[in-house]
Order: structure tokens, then C-alpha cells, then sequence
């Protein structure tokens, strides 16, 4: 499903190179619940951008599905992020100016799906995540567990093969953290692939199998198999 | 995605901050309205003046003599010229300003000395009394027919026939008042005061004829007469560039060109405050750009292309710079009749104007959106993302 061989990634700050990933090499099975736990600066959100196909790595080989993502074009990232990779971000990155419904939409949109089909299907999603009384609010007018299960909507709608979660339950309080997790879980049980990226233990504690990552380095947990 | 979709995010955008959007379509509604409001006056101008002038009769023919030395030319021979190739009638022409006097009032105007063919030649008609006849003309008659301004200023009446008014120390009967034509174009026989043309040498002390009047048979041959009055003048002259026939065609092709000119002047300067409109829209998409990078990155990462992105953009300065056109066309045709009620004309809005404007705008809107709609589909979207 997913196979990083030798990532690296190194930034240029200030004149100086940064070494932010160093020969990562991370395998994640269909039907996996990986957390990658590491503290801030620890080169996690790297990784995630570079798993999202929102960043490209420096050096090594990542496949995803078998396709070499190294190789791709702007263009064709945009749909391998479209229809393989859903993502739930710590901050939710919902459209303010889009009610709930034409945010879970609108990757159907980019596809190319009728708008008219793309919202009853975001409206099923929205059922799904327990929110069908909220289908025409806007994120400012829905709490921070709501917005985040809106978030969870729109990843889920295509259908990915891939759930990206970074820090999903950061800017949550603990009772809609719970909540969140327990969707994770459920999706996890119908057999989604899940990678969780969280500097948390103890939400990490959850997760099937753990890597940790320091200093741009990634271990595997003592006896795990998460490599 | 389909294009009904951009125009629906782009209205979704430019209806959420309405002040904002409004004023970056300024520049492009006060630019339609400036182009729409001077080309169409320029026209109805132009459509007034060519009006009045083909009113005085397009088969009228002017010809001057401007020979130092005037060759002999007399009443007769213009008389032989009647009937020649295409030529209708002939009438001499002697004119200076005059003062007139009737009572205790004076009034300056123009005297003009000619013969009875004048009246169809001009198509003017009188009023009232009668013009002057072949036997005014031999006798040297101190007669006149006097234009409805002179009657008013002399005697405040236009019926004023079997008055006398004085002019250089002799006193003329007036025989009739010229209908009341109302232009106030050049050629208005309003303001003058026409006497015969032998009367006229005498009063005025003029013995050559320099420039009389000559009308064509109809408005088809009025090349043919402009031809045989040009071949008799170059005989009776021997030198081309001492005479000159003017048909009343060839000066509204002239009116005509200049006004042209005139209209594209104005239109581009006009069209100088679209672009600067353009250059608004483009500032405001551009910090749009910047403002919105955080969108941008969230679209991206489920799956927007550059192309999603640009079409956005690029839809959102189009939409901006169509509705600033269609309402400039509403506040210019809003202009145009207010314009109308005060300069007391009639001008109206052509559909090629307001077409042309619409398409320039359109053009600025596409041009100046897509520097931004490119920065903005241009944009990583970890960058994207990251920016807060």
C-alpha cells in the first residue's frame, strides 16, 4: 500500500541545510491503523506532507498503490490527493465560505462529478459522520468536533484508499477528541487504511501499530512491526 | 468542473465582501460609462449636423472664383449655363454683414445679393409676401426678403411685409419673410437679409461675380454637374487653382471623417480609464491571491489542478469586470438621457458601442486576471497550507 524507501528530505534556512527526513523507510499494509508519533520539529509533518503528496521527498523511492509518486507532475498529484489520500488536519482546513455540504462536495467537484449527484453524496457522508442537521451550516457556525467530523465527511467522500489524520484531535477538547477516535477506530474496523500522525501517546496508544520519529529518524516501536 | 460551477465560486466570492468588489469594479463602470456617454453625444452630433446639412438640399453645388484678377462673368452667361450637362439652375452670389436699420433699432446681419433661382436651389421657401421676381432683378429694385431673426430684432414681429428697413443710406420694401428654418447650423437663412443681385452690385460696390450657387438635376447627377461647372470655370479661368466647386456630399464626407476621428479620440481616451479599471482588478485579485493562499493549499490538497485554480481566479476577475461593464452600460445609458434633456438633443446609446465596451472590458478582465489566476494556480500547496 504504501512503500518509502531512503526518504530524505533536507530544507535550506537561512543558508544553513537542515536535515529534516534521513532514510526513512516506512511500510504500511491495506487496512493498517499506523500512529507516527514524534514530538514537535521531530520531522513528522514532513513525512505527512511527503506521504499526502503534498510535498515531494529530496531523495528515495515512494510508491503508493504501486505508483511511483516521485514521478508524477503537479497535475497528477492533484489526483492521486483527489482520489486516493483523505485527509483530517489538526486545524480541519474547512472553506469558510462554503456551507458543510459544498465543502464535503467539493472534491467530487474536482473530479468532475455533477453538482447536483456530488451533494447527495456529501449529504450521505454527513449522515455518515452524524451531522445531517447541520448540512447547510458553515464551519464558523459549527463546533470544533462538528467541523472536525465535517473534515472526516469530505475525506471519506471519494473514497480513498489512503486516511491521512495529522494531530486530528489537536485543537479538540477531550470529550470531541474521544469522539473523533472513535470514528477513526470504526473506520479502521470497515477496513480503511489509516496513518495518525500525533506527538500523543496515549492516542497513539490506540492505533494498531506505532514508528517513532526523532530528529528525522524513524524507528520502529520495541517489538512492533510497524517498519 | 464545469464553467457553471467557476461562475457560481466566483459569485460566492465577490458577493462575500461586496464593498471590496464594488469598489474594484469602479474603475471599470466609470470607464464604460465615459466611453459609452462621449461616443454616443459625438455621434448624435455628427447625426444632427449630417441632418441639417443634407436638409439645405444634397444636390446643391457652391463655386468661387479666387482668381486675383476675376475674369468677366456675367448674369447671362450664368443664365446659359442652366441647362448644360446635368446643371439645374445657376444663381450669383455677392454677400457682406450690413447694418440694418428700421425706426430707431439696428441690427447687424449678413446682406445677400443673388436672382429669384436662389429660392430652389437653397429648397427655402417664404413665409409670408413674396420673393423677388426676374423684374426686381432688371430694375435694380430696392426690395428684400428678410429671415425670420432679422423680422424679430427689427420690428419684434415676423410679420413685418410693407416695412421698409434701411441699409448703407437706402431705404428697401420689404416683400418677405423667409420660413423659419430653426438650425443653427452655418448655413441657416434665419439671419440674413436677401435682396436682388443687381441691387446688391450697386449697394455694395461689387461689379465681379466670385461666387455663385448651382443646384444638379437630381442628387444622382451631381458628379456629372460638379464636372461641367468644373470644366466651364477651368476654360473661363485657364488655372485650376482659381476656382473651386464644392457639391454639400463632399463636405458631409468631410464633417463625417473628422467626427469619426473625434469619436475614436474620445473613446480611447475613455478607454484609458479601462485600463486603468484593469489595472484596479488586477491589484485586488493579487492581494485576493495572497489573502487567500490559505484556501488555495486546502483546495489543492483535495484535489483541485492548476488549471481549478486558475479558472477560479481568472473567472473571478471576469465576473468582476462583467459586472462593472453591464452596470457602467446602465449608469452611461442613465447618462446619455440626462445628457439628452439638458443639451436639448436626441443621442442615444448604439448597440455597437455598448457592445464594444462590454468586449473591452471583458478583454481587461481576462488580461489582468491572469497574472494573479497564475500566481495563484502556481502555488505549492504545502506553501499553501503552511501559510497562515
Amino acid at each position: 500500500m504504501i512503500s518509502m524507501h531512503n526518504i530524505s528530505k533536507t530544507y535550506v534556512i537561512g543558508g544553513e541545510p537542515l536535515t529534516v527526513l534521513q532514510s526513512v523507510c516506512l511500510t504500511v499494509e491495506r487496512g493498517d491503523f499506523l500512529a507516527v508519533i514524534g514530538p514537535s520539529g521531530s520531522g513528522k509533518s514532513t513525512l505527512m506532507n511527503i506521504i499526502g503528496c503534498l510535498d515531494m521527498p529530496d531523495e528515495g523511492d515512494y510508491r503508493l498503490d504501486d505508483l511511483d509518486v516521485t514521478d508524477c507532475t503537479d497535475n497528477e498529484l492533484s489526483v492521486v490527493r483527489n482520489k486516493k489520500i483523505g485527509f483530517i488536519f489538526q486545524q480541519f482546513n474547512l472553506l469558510g465560505k462554503l456551507s458543510a455540504i459544498d465543502n464535503v462536495a467539493l472534491p467530487l467537484i474536482y473530479q468532475g462529478i455533477s453538482p447536483r449527484e456530488a451533494r447527495k453524496r456529501a449529504v450521505a457522508a454527513l449522515e455518515k459522520v452524524g451531522l445531517s442537521d447541520r448540512v447547510r451550516h458553515r464551519p464558523n457556525e459549527l463546533s470544533g468536533g462538528q467541523q472536525q467530523r465535517v473534515a472526516i465527511a469530505r475525506a471519506l467522500i471519494t473514497n480513498p484508499s489512503l486516511i491521512l489524520a495529522d494531530e486530528p484531535t489537536g485543537n479538540l477538547d477531550s470529550k470531541s477528541g474521544r469522539e473523533i477516535m472513535g470514528m477513526l477506530h470504526e473506520l479502521h474496523a470497515a477496513g480503511n487504511t489509516i496513518v495518525l500522525i500525533t506527538h500523543d501517546e496515549r492516542i497513539a496508544m490506540e492505533a494498531q501499530k506505532r514508528v517513532y520519529i526523532s530528529d528525522g529518524i524513524l524507528t520502529q516501536e520495541r517489538g512492533g512491526d510497524g517498519i | 468542473m464545469s464553467i457553471l460551477q467557476a461562475i457560481r465560486m466566483a459569485l460566492v466570492s465577490i458577493l462575500s465582501s461586496k464593498m471590496r468588489s464594488f469598489l474594484t469594479m469602479l474603475g471599470i463602470i466609470i470607464g464604460v460609462i465615459s466611453v459609452t456617454i462621449l461616443v454616443s453625444i459625438v455621434q448624435g452630433t455628427t447625426a444632427s449636423v449630417s441632418g441639417s446639412i443634407s436638409d439645405m438640399g444634397s444636390t446643391l453645388l457652391t463655386c468661387t472664383i479666387t482668381a486675383d484678377d476675376p475674369p468677366d462673368l456675367t448674369l447671362t452667361d450664368l443664365t446659359d449655363l442652366e441647362g448644360e450637362g446635368s446643371v439645374d439652375l445657376v444663381a450669383p452670389m455677392v454677400s457682406s454683414t450690413v447694418t440694418t436699420i428700421a425706426d430707431d433699432t439696428t441690427y447687424s446681419t449678413t446682406v445677400q445679393g443673388t436672382t429669384p433661382s436662389y429660392l430652389d436651389i437653397e429648397g427655402i421657401s417664404v413665409a409670408d409676401g413674396r420673393f423677388f421676381n426676374e423684374v426686381d432683378l432688371e430694375y435694380e429694385n430696392t426690395v428684400c426678403v428678410v429671415g425670420t431673426d432679422v423680422a424679430e430684432n427689427l420690428f419684434s414681429t415676423r410679420s413685418c411685409v410693407g416695412n421698409y428697413l434701411e441699409m448703407s443710406g437706402k431705404k428697401f420694401l420689404i416683400i418677405g419673410v423667409l420660413e423659419y428654418s430653426g438650425s443653427d447650423s452655418s448655413g441657416s437663412k434665419d439671419d440674413c437679409v436677401i435682396i436682388p443681385f443687381t441691387t446688391a452690385q450697386k449697394l455694395l460696390q461689387e461689379t465681379d461675380i466670385t461666387e455663385f450657387y448651382a443646384s444638379a438635376d437630381s442628387s444622382d447627377t451631381v458628379t456629372t454637374a460638379q464636372a461641367t461647372l468644373e470644366k466651364y470655370l477651368y476654360i473661363l479661368t485657364a488655372d485650376e487653382d482659381s476656382y473651386s466647386v464644392y457639391s454639400e456630399t463632399e463636405v458631409l464626407d468631410t464633417i463625417a471623417s473628422v467626427t469619426d476621428t473625434m469619436a475614436l479620440m474620445l473613446g480611447g481616451i475613455a478607454s484609458i480609464s479601462l485600463l486603468v479599471g484593469g489595472i484596479g482588478i488586477m491589484n485586488i485579485m493579487l492581494v485576493s491571491v495572497s489573502e487567500r493562499t490559505r484556501e488555495i493549499g486546502i483546495r489543492k490538497s483535495i484535489g483541485a489542478k492548476r488549471r481549478n485554480i486558475m479558472s477560479q481566479f481568472l473567472v473571478e476577475a471576469l465576473t468582476l469586470s462583467i459586472i462593472g461593464g453591464l452596470i457602467g452600460l446602465v449608469l452611461g445609458k442613465i447618462g446619455i438621457i440626462i445628457a439628452s434633456i439638458v443639451m436639448n438633443s436626441e443621442y442615444e446609446l448604439s448597440i455597437p458601442v455598448a457592445l464594444a465596451a462590454m468586449a473591452f472590458s471583458m478583454v481587461i478582465g481576462i488580461i489582468f486576471g491572469l497574472y494573479p489566476a497564475f500566481k495563484a494556480a502556481r502555488l505549492k500547496p504545502i506553501d499553501a497550507l503552511r501559510y497562515e
